[in-house]
């Protein structure tokens, strides 16, 4: 047979699939045509013009797709757990630990069709639980909000809230400083590529790795900006406990701060501007409030504690002369603050009060003009030229279920929820209560919604569908969720997956889904719209693709989409569900039709070709994120900022409409809370090194997000990947998992490079292989969180001893604090002994 | 006929590895006659590619380098296969055939830079082919070249004077990865880690970062001047290995500081903490 190439898209970039003999020969980046005329932009700055290169950048691990696609680890058929009968003996004490037979399709239906009726009908709709993962797959159609999401949202559930797991502190925190919550405390990001190249002098990057994150979806197009950067003469500084990837080709300064004391060196970068009077004090008057009281804070006028280089210096390990060096150069240069933006978010935000540091940071910014021109934050990873006119909506834009696109939305009937950082516990010993949604996109006040689960006169759930499943990869102190599982309570368990992912081996039935390149689909490259409007700035075109069909589903594994079709039918639903489309191809069409793509190309044309570049006006005029607050008047950005067209057009979404450095949200709801008071400052860590745990555990791990793999996707087993030694290493037969730890602390416990080591804590014990480096400050262990692979030595055994890696067994569930939600992943100590087996 | 080279920016190298999984991607589970059969999924690595870390906490400095087949012109693989099993195409990519060379473990050893992999289960010696088959499809640059987000590998003709890699090579200093060997390598790097001396300057008595302060070194027959940074910082790059220096800091009102250095290593000396002069008595 003849070779074919197939157009597609990925969480990290569109891709030519080259199709030989009904199998994938190949994967390429989706490659323009020598004369195509592509879409492009230019931005001029000192003399030099950049403009968008005619290629795509993809991830690394979109490059190990046809590994991952053909993978051992592929779900084959529909599993039964061995020991789980549904009209008798469930054993769930035995989830995590049996085998699983193979099963017809018909069975699998048939018993998750029988056991949803049941559940519904003994104790009510909201006994069944559902979420998906993230990040899982890439297509409008396919992607969670809408297959998964129209078929749960017309059977109605109890949904699971996700927690903003990225960027805590900017959603919890600097949301009340500065507004935004409509993108979840995240800033708006137009043209700041722009802003960027031709006006900042310096770029911080405080623990903000793009070469790692990719500005989330945005594969590696933004890896040659920061070589433009570095090309204009711009000097970046790093400011993270880890020498992290992008430092490796841009750092002119690395300095690392102890974790969890990143407020403190906040605190006294104000100090020094505040001492020598270098900040911008009309801004201030003008722009912000609450100044005062935050000046005398800092100065000590009250406490009497001067909030000075040398007392940061106790706390963070940094001398205090360098503090006071730093706060110089930003305050003498045109400083844009890379944090808190796309992929950006920073590992000092997932921690004990990261709230406090995440507010600091903008605050900092606030007091040298943000707005200004080259004074942003910008994570160095967004911000491209953009053609906002052009409609084409994200995954998560525009609601769920397809509703933009159906003639009738599905919309949920059950109002009980659980937090998904509380599942377990929702499970295990209910009531539990929290507060907020987790993304609290639509107001401030959001964030303070008292929840309890089980809703009053409801049931508790009895059943769990898991559409994926991570957590005890993603989460905090997973070995809480093995305990849930193997719960009586949950008396069914689905897991419907392509990969054995770490929670599928936990499950009752087991439903194979298949990979989109074995189903059609259409997708906008890195456009998650929803909370991040015009996310697709992270690349430099804008990419519409048809995602063909490029092989069949392999094995028994069937489209999403067909088994949701499947289990609607059962259910007496099909009708509703589907709208007449039997396949993903009818709301396709409806998608393209909905678009502004019919403006520009047919449907049979868009399909022929598998892509189109969305062009950029010739009159392309930017309109730079902040500048219209800085100046004073309406917003002008293609945000989708409320308050644009109404009376508070030139206000920022706090209660003033202004900068607030005491948050009046937080005064009015919660003003004695000392963990996130209303004016924010450095607070120790609960788990940090001034704890008495760190007597007994005295290294400090942090765990950013990995840069092979995107969370535990792509880490189910893909044999390339396991050979990148900053992702696994290969010893003794195993894969492992690498941390990193400095020579004097390897040294102190005899370990040596390579050495397998055993990372515990009270929560639990993770072995992985040492990595001696120089890069990690010492005290300090890093090891990527989101491990694909939970591997305990005694299988089903909540606390067992896991080879796979999954350091998230060790992190606190601990709540950032006590009226903030979040989770702190990067507060939490441990010892690392050499292991013996 | 061109003739193929390629140049590797090693400051331009993230360490992302597409160049590696690109490699893995082509040949995994695809056989190229004549050129290569498949490669196995795991335990080569056509496009290896090693960390090289240098300094010390917190002055650290992290090289990737890639590392493919050097494509050499003076090949020592091609002169030890006797029988023809290893050979040069005129367009000067060496190729392994993998019929000839079947069984012929000893082949792997015929390269200095170890980057000849056995492949055990089709017993043959196999390795980078800059992707032949696909340039003689039309395809202007091998898979890794094109996947490079930062463009630190430049791929073309080298008899062509109008070309990328042309171009590059005459107007910077291009260097092979190891010249002792005298292959003629026609993979060419640039910024390849050398070693360097760094400090960071401490007013004493100020314990102020010590700024604009002049550092001075002297040796190898060369003689380097630089200031230091605000943060005190200083750095003398792209030094060779195992020479003797003597580094001075001369600041006026202050001691000078003087200390003999050898790059059997790079040197990070830490933080250098200046002593006030003391005043009155000259010596």
């Amino acid at each position: 047979m003849e070779e074919k190439v197939f157009t597609s898209c990925t969480q990290g970039g569109p891709v030519f699939v080259y199709v030989k003999d009904g199998k994938i020969i190949r994967i390429r980046p989706l490659t323009f045509g020598e004369d195509e005329n592509v879409p492009t932009w230019t931005i001029e700055a000192k003399g030099k013009k950049f403009s968008a290169p005619k290629r795509v950048a993809l991830a690394p691990y979109v490059l190990a797709q046809k590994a991952r696609t053909y993978a051992e680890s592929r779900i084959k058929y529909p599993m039964r757990r061995v020991d789980f009968d549904p009209n008798g003996e469930r054993h769930p004490e035995n989830r995590g630990r049996s085998g699983y037979v193979r099963i017809s399709w018909d069975e699998a239906l048939d018993t998750v069709a029988n056991e949803i009726k049941r559940i519904r009908a003994t104790y009510g709709p909201e006994a069944i639980a559902s979420r998906c993962s993230s990040h899982h797959e890439w297509g409008h159609i396919g992607y969670k909000f809408r297959t998964w999401g129209r078929f749960f949202n017309l059977l109605g559930f109890t949904d699971i809230f996700d927690n903003p797991d990225s960027w805590e502190g900017w959603l919890w925190g600097t949301a009340h400083a500065y507004g935004f919550w409509w993108r979840l405390g995240a800033l708006e990001q137009c043209d700041l590529l722009e802003d960027g190249l031709k006006y900042s002098e310096l770029i911080i990057h405080w623990c903000n790795d793009p070469d790692a994150t990719g500005g989330v979806y945005g594969g590696q197009e933004s890896v040659i900006w920061r070589f433009w950067l570095k090309e204009l003469g711009k000097k970046q500084i790093f400011i993270d406990p880890y020498f992290n990837s992008t430092a490796v080709t841009m750092a002119d300064k690395w300095i690392a701060p102890r974790p969890g004391t990143d407020a403190a060196l906040a605190e006294a970068i104000a100090y020094v501007w505040l001492k020598e009077g270098t900040y911008d004090k009309e801004y201030i008057s003008t722009h912000t409030i609450g100044f005062e009281e935050f000046k005398d804070y800092v100065l000590g006028k009250k406490d009497r504690i001067p909030k000075d280089p040398k007392w940061a210096e106790e706390k963070c390990q940094i001398p205090a002369r360098v503090i006071t060096a730093l706060a110089r150069e930003w305050a003498s240069k045109r400083t844009s603050l890379a944090a808190g933006t796309r992929g950006a978010w920073g590992g000092a935000c997932r921690a004990a009060y990261g709230t406090e540091w995440a507010r600091l940071a903008m605050l900092l910014q606030a007091m040298q003009g943000l707005g200004k021109p080259g004074v942003s934050i910008w994570g160095t990873t967004t911000g491209a030229p953009f053609n906002a006119d052009f409609y084409f909506p994200g995954y998560a834009s525009d609601g769920w279920g397809m509703n933009n696109l159906a003639k009738k939305p599905a919309i949920n009937s059950v109002t009980q929820r659980i937090y998904r950082l509380l599942l377990p516990e929702a499970i295990l010993s209910p009531p539990i209560k929290w507060l907020g949604e987790g993304f609290c996109g639509n107001s401030l006040e959001q964030q303070f919604i008292p929840y309890v689960y089980p809703e009053p006169g409801k049931s508790e759930v009895r059943m769990l569908y898991r559409y994926g499943g991570s957590y005890i990869g993603t989460m905090t102190d997973t070995n809480r969720f093995v305990r849930m599982y193997q719960s009586p309570k949950l008396e069914f368990v689905v897991n419907q997956e392509i990969w054995w992912n770490t929670e599928t081996r936990f499950a009752d039935i087991i439903l194979p889904a298949c990979t989109n390149f074995e189903r059609n689909d259409i997708g906008e490259w890195a456009n998650s719209g929803g909370y991040s409007h015009n996310s697709s700035d992270v690349c430099n075109h804008r990419i519409i693709v048809y995602q063909k069909k490029c092989i069949e589903p392999l094995y028994e594994s069937k489209s999403d989409y067909w088994i949701f079709s499947q289990l609607a039918e059962r259910l007496g639903i099909k009708d509703d569900f589907t709208e007449g489309s039997e396949t993903e191809e009818g709301w396709i069409k409806k998608m393209f039709d909905a678009s502004s793509l019919p403006q520009y190309i047919s449907f049979e044309e868009f399909k022929e070709k598998g892509y189109f570049v969305v062009p950029i006006p010739e009159d392309y005029k930017p309109t730079p994120s902040l500048r219209w607050f800085y100046e004073g008047r309406e917003c002008d950005t293609s945000d989708n900022n409320p308050y644009k067209n109404t009376e508070k057009s030139k206000h920022l979404g706090t209660y003033s409409g202004k900068i607030e450095f005491v948050a009046q949200s937080l005064k009015k709801h919660f003003p004695r809370d000392k963990e996130r008071p209303p004016m924010p400052r450095y607070i120790p860590s609960w788990e940090g090194h001034e704890t008495k745990l760190a007597k007994k555990y005295p290294l400090q791990l942090i765990s950013p997000h990995p840069r092979f793999s995107f969370h535990t996707h792509h880490d189910t087993g893909v044999k390339w990947l396991t050979e990148v030694p900053g992702h696994r290493i290969f010893k003794d037969g195993y894969y492992w998992r690498p941390v990193r730890i400095h020579p004097k602390d390897a040294e102190a416990r005899g370990i040596k490079h390579g050495d397998i080591v055993k990372l515990y804590n009270d929560r639990g014990a993770v072995l992985c292989i040492a990595t001696v480096t120089e890069r990690i400050k010492p005290g300090v262990v890093h090891s990527y969180e989101s491990s694909g692979i939970y591997d305990p030595i005694e299988p089903g055994k909540p606390g067992s001893i896991d080879r796979g890696g999954c350091i998230n067994l060790l992190t606190p569930s601990r709540m950032i604090s006590k009226n903030a939600p979040g989770m702190a992943n990067n507060s939490c100590l441990i010892e690392i002994e050499k292991w013996e087996g | 006929m061109p003739r193929y080279g390629m140049i590797i920016d090693v400051t331009k190298c993230n360490g992302c590895y597409n160049c590696f999984l690109a490699c893995k991607d082509e040949f995994c589970g695809n056989d190229f006659p004549p050129y290569s059969l498949s490669q196995p999924d795991t335990g080569h690595y056509w496009m290896k590619i090693i960390e090289k870390e240098r300094g010390r906490y917190p002055k650290v400095k992290v090289s990737y380098i890639p590392i493919p087949c050097m494509q050499c012109d003076d090949p020592s693989c091609v002169k030890g296969a006797h029988d023809g099993e290893i050979y040069q195409r005129p367009d000067g990519i060496v190729i392994i055939d993998p019929e000839k060379s079947k069984g012929k473990k000893g082949l792997i050893s015929t390269c200095p830079y170890r980057v000849i992999y056995w492949n055990e289960e089709k017993q043959i010696p196999q390795k980078c082919t800059f992707c032949a088959h696909l340039l003689d499809n039309g395809w202007k640059k091998p898979r890794c070249v094109e996947v490079c987000p930062s463009e630190a590998l430049i791929f073309g003709d080298l008899d062509n004077m109008e070309s990328d890699i042309s171009k590059k090579i005459k107007s910077n200093h291009v260097e092979f990865l190891h010249p002792e060997y005298g292959l003629k390598e026609k993979v060419l790097y640039l910024g390849l880690p050398k070693r360097f001396v760094a400090g960071s300057i401490v007013l004493g008595d100020k314990d102020e970062c010590g700024e604009g302060v002049k550092v001075t070194l002297t040796g190898a027959r060369e003689k380097r001047v630089t200031h230091s940074d605000n943060y005190g910082d200083f750095e003398f790059e792209g030094l060779d290995s195992n020479k003797s220096y003597v580094l001075r800091i001369d600041k006026k009102g202050y001691e000078p500081y003087k200390v003999e250095v050898k790059t059997t290593t790079d040197i990070y000396l830490g933080d250098i903490i200046l002593k006030k002069a003391y005043k009155g008595k000259k010596k």
